[in-house]
């Protein structure tokens, strides 16, 4: 029971705001104590383990330096520029696009996303710009943090929900080694076919709220214009 | 096995490219923090680079001072805006359409290499090391990319420094805590805290019911998965504790439904943790939002919509194929 104290750690530090890493490295430090593991053994632990996930930082250190030149180059204005140009994008339907796509590709095995490498330069900016067309006027800064979560949750639902249904990628390797490990064979395309009817929830459900958002803005651009004046 | 680009030589590329920003850092006189962030950039480039050629102590007493220096609020963004909107838009009425070249590199090349690069030998040496091959394509497009952007801009050598440490000061600590989080699953795997967890579960509740036995088990992997920040981690414990005695040997369900449907329980409850920190608080920190926590609020809608039809969907498949 008195090893469950990491979890508690966790839930106090995230109630009382305390910084995330301090809050991560208490927890482990305090469970491991409690587990009768040496302090220096800990922390050859924390190193050991941080230096084993450092492709973790991989996609995001090694990808900055190049959508940082593109966007001092007008990246984010030219996706912007050029969206306006498609007739019938709204926000909704440039995110459910892209999510299609990232689900589709994550069940080939096929990691092209990422919120570094796609979301922050393409995804966002495009989505803003069919919104900012729709209204045909800056957007609202509400509206504007709206988009940009949405454009992270469709990167995020997408890339979950679509991995799995490839058998190769590493959660079905993962339970297949598992299942091993407790003396169980399972097969793997079993684990990957039976994932198809959630991925197609998440798809449904990311629609109806893409819909439920494309219908706001839409509101939004009917209302006269002095009403929005003010958050230009 | 023989092979010419590993994963080593990333790491070395990643070290080298933290590092040029943590002396852009030291060297930025306007920066309110320049030497203790730039130490904090200074390490993080450091473990990349001798990361697996020192002892793990030593890498843990370094994670250790750059987690005291973010406690002690020493890490701040020093990066600043370095054009303005004007200047975009007048580049990007220049360049057109050819600012997306590079930007579609990545994603591409990493499709390509993907495909290709484990096709290609000399003899029995590998191009790439056939185990990372996915994340080898990544670096290798971003190499390609590099270079593409550099080429079609024309930009001077000291764009990229200055706005890969602008972005990279944006996402400030938050890039570790991946890493860190990895760190705390394997201590808690090392404690037992897994098997401490199961037994409270089964201890309590009714899973002589074949819908409670699915209900717990689902729940278990979400409510595990936020708290750890990753359902790999939570899946060994919930699948050990929960899954495999009530689902599998109590109500004969199958196995890989379950395995399936509970690693997608888990997923819902990574949309929905702030802990799950390279998902969900690192893209709020890129989009420089004032709540990190802006994007779980978002996906807490979605998170539960797809817990509540994945735990239907595995009551109904689990024990019927």
């Amino acid at each position: 029971m008195i090893k469950l104290i990491g979890i508690l750690v966790v839930i106090i530090g995230f109630l009382f705001r305390f910084n995330t890493l301090l809050v991560v490295t208490v927890a482990g430090i305090v469970t491991g104590l409690v587990a009768g593991i040496p302090f220096n053994k800990i922390i050859a632990d924390f190193g050991q383990f941080f230096v084993t996930n450092r492709y973790m930082s991989l996609a995001i250190v090694s990808t900055l330096p190049i959508i940082g030149i593109l966007e001092r180059y007008g990246l984010k204005e030219q996706s912007e520029k050029m969206i306006k140009r498609v007739k019938n994008a709204t926000a909704g339907r440039v995110m459910l696009t892209y999510l299609g796509i990232r689900e589709l590709s994550a069940a080939l095995g096929l990691n092209i996303g990422g919120h570094a490498q796609t979301v922050r330069p393409l995804v966002a900016p495009m989505a803003e710009g069919a919104a900012t067309r729709k209204l045909n006027k800056p957007l609202p800064k509400k509206l504007r943090t709206d988009i940009q979560t949405f454009a992270a949750c469709v990167e995020n639902t997408g890339w979950f929900f679509g991995e799995d249904i490839f058998i190769a990628t590493g959660a079905i390797l993962l339970m297949k080694g598992f299942f091993e490990s407790q003396g169980m064979h399972v097969g793997v395309w079993q684990m990957a076919f039976w994932g198809l009817p959630t991925s197609v929830c998440a798809f449904l459900i990311s629609w109806f709220r893409l819909r439920r958002l494309d219908k706001r803005i839409s509101l939004l651009a009917q209302q006269p214009s002095e009403t929005s004046n003010e958050e230009a | 096995m023989h092979f010419i680009f590993g994963m080593e030589f990333l790491y070395y590329l990643i070290g080298i490219i933290v590092l040029i920003i943590a002396a852009e850092v030291l060297f930025d006189k306007d920066h309110p923090k320049r030497f203790t962030s730039g130490l904090f950039w200074l390490i993080f480039g450091v473990t990349f680079i001798i990361g697996d050629k020192v002892p793990a102590s030593v890498i843990g007493y370094l994670v250790l001072v750059m987690v005291a220096l973010t406690a002690l609020g020493q890490v701040k963004n020093g990066g600043k805006e370095s054009s303005t909107k004007e200047q975009r838009v007048k580049m990007a009425d220049k360049l057109n359409n050819k600012i997306f070249i590079p930007a579609l590199m990545i994603p591409v090349f990493t499709v390509i290499g993907t495909l290709l690069y484990g096709h290609i030998k000399f003899g029995s040496v590998n191009f790439v090391d056939p185990t990372q091959i996915t994340l080898i394509s990544l670096g290798i497009a971003a190499i390609l990319a590099f270079f593409g952007a550099m080429w079609i801009t024309k930009a001077k050598w000291s764009v990229p420094v200055q706005e890969g440490s602008r972005l990279l000061q944006s996402v400030g600590w938050a890039v570790i805590l991946p890493q860190l989080l990895a760190t705390l699953g394997g201590i808690f795997n090392a404690a037992g805290v897994g098997k401490v967890v199961s037994g409270i579960v089964s201890n309590y509740l009714p899973t002589s019911n074949s819908f409670v036995a699915v209900f717990a088990y689902c729940f278990g992997m979400m409510l595990f998965t936020m708290i750890m920040g990753n359902a790999f981690a939570a899946f060994a414990v919930i699948t050990a504790g929960i899954g495999i005695p009530f689902i599998v040997h109590m109500h004969a369900g199958n196995p890989g439904i379950m395995a399936a449907l509970g690693m997608f329980a888990g997923y819902s409850g990574t949309l929905m943790t702030p802990m799950a920190a390279n998902f969900n608080i690192v893209p709020a920190m890129l989009f420089g939002l004032e709540d990190q926590n802006a994007v779980v609020k978002k996906q807490i809608p979605t998170g539960l919509a797809i817990f509540v039809a994945d735990t239907l969907l595995m009551y109904f498949l689990v024990y019927h194929f």
